[in-house]
């Protein structure tokens, strides 16, 4: 399925994949989407799990909650020019990341 | 007249005294290169030369003399944190700020006015009286107040109980100040440039790599230097220019935003903070409201303002000063805060030898500007971190030993 696209930038809409376009200030933004250690993993790689950040200036895939609906979905948007590229539902970019092999979905 | 003027300015017996002295070429090598010429790294070379006489240091900076955060916090200085680590770390720097305009020969306009952390409920009454304990115990001047003496330290509060979050106490601290920070960044550029320090503008770091020797090659836009030691003071930009050197940072890149009112005849002594209504406001010696709230609701790399920052922080300023409903707004912009997951800087070593870093300092770095740049002038020059900084070491996370300055750091988070 194509990634839904919205050209209003910067952002003020999200298009919500289960409740469609809602004002921003609906959504609380939930960090960037990474891979959970394994639970048996060492110290240093749950710290690096909890506390480091990429916090990369460009392109990030972001967990994005809809509050009203408590619904969890994942935002793809660009962090230097404030655009919002695609929103997705996580089995949606779940299935794609792993299409290309883990590395990007774009 | 106008004649008379002009020839008074073309004699050469009166010719003014420049400011900063002109500048040098860039070399290939220093012993210390300090990236970012904000306020710290100004500081931190200014204390390299005073303090340690290393004097074969570069600033390099991106854009223009201290034109990042260092122009875009809201120059309040306090101490009165909520952990032993931090109360004291704030409070050296206090002392410093008292003797600094004088130190550096420059009016910092530094005005004591009292700050006073109203709390509108029982919890944030609560914390209150744990930083104002805590302060106590660490000498520094702190207490607990009641709506009373709110009324008399700043009778222009609103403290009806017709809104919807009544004032019910606060937290005073007397030596709460405010400063130019402009002025904060040139007096240590001057001193650290006539001490034979180069501050170099317009200079970018682009690529960062270790050589085997020890010595590290930084990739700039007007060629490569390699520096025995190098200082990362880039507020804002801590992760990217980590991520060249090559680690990471427990850092978010959150823009905070402030604004100005239009210049109002003087009513407001101290400078008050909310942090239930996500509000804090000082006046300056112009007589501007200098307002500032929460950081904005999610990670951004763009200075950008934004209409719903302003209207939620104009609806708290009414409530606390209803009389200022005609004031304009006169100037908005943003800054973008190094956020960190205990509201604590980190400063000190990092995984690469010789390379210290001074980041994550959120929404309260302009305070710690004078202790911060002694601090890792000392780093820099004895590679022992000082045990004032010792607690907000990078490695801390490893270890899960966060300071936790939440409660005390700022508003609204």
């Amino acid at each position: 399925m194509a990634p839904r696209l919205l050209d209003i930038s910067p952002m003020k809409i999200i298009d919500c994949p289960l409740n469609g376009p809602r004002n921003a200030q609906e959504f609380v933004c939930g960090g960037e989407v990474r891979q959970e250690p394994s639970q048996d993993a060492a110290i240093d790689k749950w710290a690096d799990f909890v506390f480091l950040e990429n916090n990369l200036q460009g392109v990030v895939h972001e967990w994005w909650c809809h509050v009203p609906t408590s619904y969890w979905f994942i935002v793809t948007r660009n962090t230097a020019t404030e655009e919002i590229i695609a929103t997705r539902r996580p089995d949606e970019f779940f299935a794609g990341l792993k299409q290309t092999d883990g590395a990007g979905s774009e | 007249m106008p004649l008379a003027l002009l020839k008074y300015g073309f004699r050469r017996k009166y010719k003014g005294d420049k400011y900063f002295p002109a500048a040098r070429p860039l070399k290939d090598t220093y012993d210390v290169v300090i990236i970012g010429g904000g306020g710290h790294g100004l500081a931190c070379a200014y204390y390299l030369a005073s303090d340690w006489g290393i004097a074969d240091v570069a600033v390099l900076e991106k854009g223009w003399l201290a034109s990042g955060n260092t122009a875009r916090n809201t120059a309040i200085i306090r101490a009165n944190y909520l952990t032993p680590a931090g109360a004291l770390f704030y409070e050296e720097s206090m002392r410093l700020w008292r003797s600094l305009a004088g130190e550096l020969g420059i009016n910092l306009m530094y005005s004591e006015r009292g700050h006073l952390t109203l709390a509108h409920s029982d919890a944030a009454l609560r914390t209150s009286r744990w930083r104002a304990e805590v302060n106590q115990h660490l000498g520094i001047d702190s207490e607990l107040v009641g709506r009373d003496e709110i009324a008399k330290l700043c009778p222009e509060i609103n403290l009806s109980e017709e809104v919807r979050y009544p004032v019910l106490g606060a937290l005073y601290h007397p030596p709460g100040a405010i400063a130019r920070h402009d002025a904060v960044a040139w007096g240590y550029a001057r001193g650290a440039m006539h001490s034979g320090i180069e501050i170099h503008q317009q200079t970018e770091v682009t690529g960062i790599k270790k050589h085997v020797g020890g010595s590290i090659e930084l990739e700039t836009n007007r060629g490569s230097i390699t520096a025995g030691t190098v200082v990362q003071a880039v507020a804002g930009m801590s992760s990217e220019v980590a991520r060249m050197a090559g680690f990471k940072l427990p850092i978010r890149s959150i823009p905070l935003q402030a604004c100005v009112s239009e210049p109002l005849k003087p009513f407001l002594d101290p400078i008050v903070v909310s942090g239930s209504l996500h509000v804090y406001v000082s006046q300056s010696a112009r007589g501007e409201l200098v307002m500032g709230g929460a950081t904005d609701p999610y990670p951004l790399y763009s200075t950008r303002s934004t209409l719903d920052f302003t209207e939620r922080l104009m609806a708290s300023m009414l409530e606390l000063f209803p009389f200022l409903e005609n004031a304009k707004v006169l100037r908005q912009w943003a800054g973008i805060a190094d956020m960190t997951p205990d509201f604590s800087p980190v400063m000190g070593l990092t995984p690469i030898s010789k390379y210290y870093i001074d980041a994550g300092w959120g929404t309260w770095g302009f305070k710690a500007t004078p202790v911060c740049g002694k601090c890792m002038a000392e780093l820099t020059a004895t590679g022992k971190v000082p045990d004032l900084i010792r607690s907000f070491e990078l490695e801390r996370f490893g270890r899960m030993e966060q300071v936790g300055e939440r409660g005390a750091a700022a508003v609204g988070h």
